[in-house]
């Protein structure tokens, strides 16, 4: 899990029934060394807000028990952040 | 996830059984930008994509997380027709 | 899932119990031109590929161990199948397939 801002969104009508009502987000990772990547949102995430992200497999789980291909989900909207923000 | 392009496909006769029946596209992948990276993925297609098709794929073990995957062995699979993309 | 040519085999006598009767083929991965890309990595066979073949390989851990199938087994990279011939369009310089 790490910390991303938001910096984009998708719009897909032809999709696998387990992304149907799920927004996609473009996630630009805080750390500036991973690359951006596109995250199904879990938590109503708007453009520009930084949140909190989980990669991998376990992303798809945040939508348990629907069966849904993610590998990576936006999983908080971030009030405060003890670091210095690029 | 991923974005890419449908560029091409894969035939393949002599495979594992639980791949039979299941489509096979080559995706050059592309940055949110929508430019080629240089890379590419041979995908599982499950929503019926077409040559040139912008295409959304999930990769990693959520590959087999659809109901034409499920529990094939695929690492990358399209989820979805891209129709617009809105960069910040 | 990569594409990747067969370069050579692997043997191992003194190995993981679960490994016994395995294949492992030393594979080296392609591009789409398949010219060779990156560095070679070792695969199990599950489609009785051979020397010189083109094939698919599978490079999830869950999806290996499945098609491997042999339960809990350490297992990363397997052969999924030979592939018979890929089409695609080769990316233009000018506007490299960002559009179809």
């Amino acid at each position: 899990m790490n910390v991303g801002r938001v910096a984009g969104n998708l719009v897909s009508t032809v999709k696998d029934p387990g992304l149907e009502g799920h927004r996609i987000l473009l996630v630009r990772p805080l750390n500036g060394r991973e690359k951006p990547f596109w995250a199904l949102d879990a938590v109503g995430a708007g453009a520009g807000e930084v949140v909190l992200y989980c990669r991998q497999r376990e992303a798809s789980y945040a939508f348990h028990p629907d069966f849904v291909p993610c590998d990576a989900c936006v999983v908080g909207i971030v009030d405060e952040l003890d670091e210095v923000l690029p | 996830m991923r974005l890419g392009r449908v560029v091409g496909t894969v035939v393949s006769t002599r495979k594992d059984p639980k791949l039979v029946g299941l489509k096979l596209l080559v995706v050059g992948t592309l940055s949110p930008e929508l430019v080629a990276d240089g890379g590419y993925e041979v995908a599982v297609d499950t929503v019926q994509a077409g040559f040139g098709d912008l295409v959304i794929m999930c990769t990693g073990s959520s590959a087999r997380m659809t109901e034409r995957t499920k529990d094939a062995p695929v690492d990358a699979t399209i989820v979805g027709v891209v129709d617009t993309v809105n960069l910040d | 899932m990569k594409l990747a040519r067969v370069v050579g085999t692997v043997v191992a006598t003194q190995k993981f119990p679960k490994y016994e009767g395995l294949k492992f083929l030393q594979v080296q991965p392609l591009d789409l031109e398949k010219q060779p890309r990156g560095l070679p990595f070792t695969a199990i066979d599950m489609v009785d590929a051979g020397e010189g073949d083109d094939v698919l390989v599978c490079l999830e851990g869950q999806s290996a161990v499945d098609a491997v199938g042999l339960g809990e087994n350490p297992v990363d990279a397997v052969i999924m199948g030979v592939v018979d011939a890929v089409q695609f369009v080769p990316p233009r310089r000018d506007n490299p397939w960002t559009r179809g």
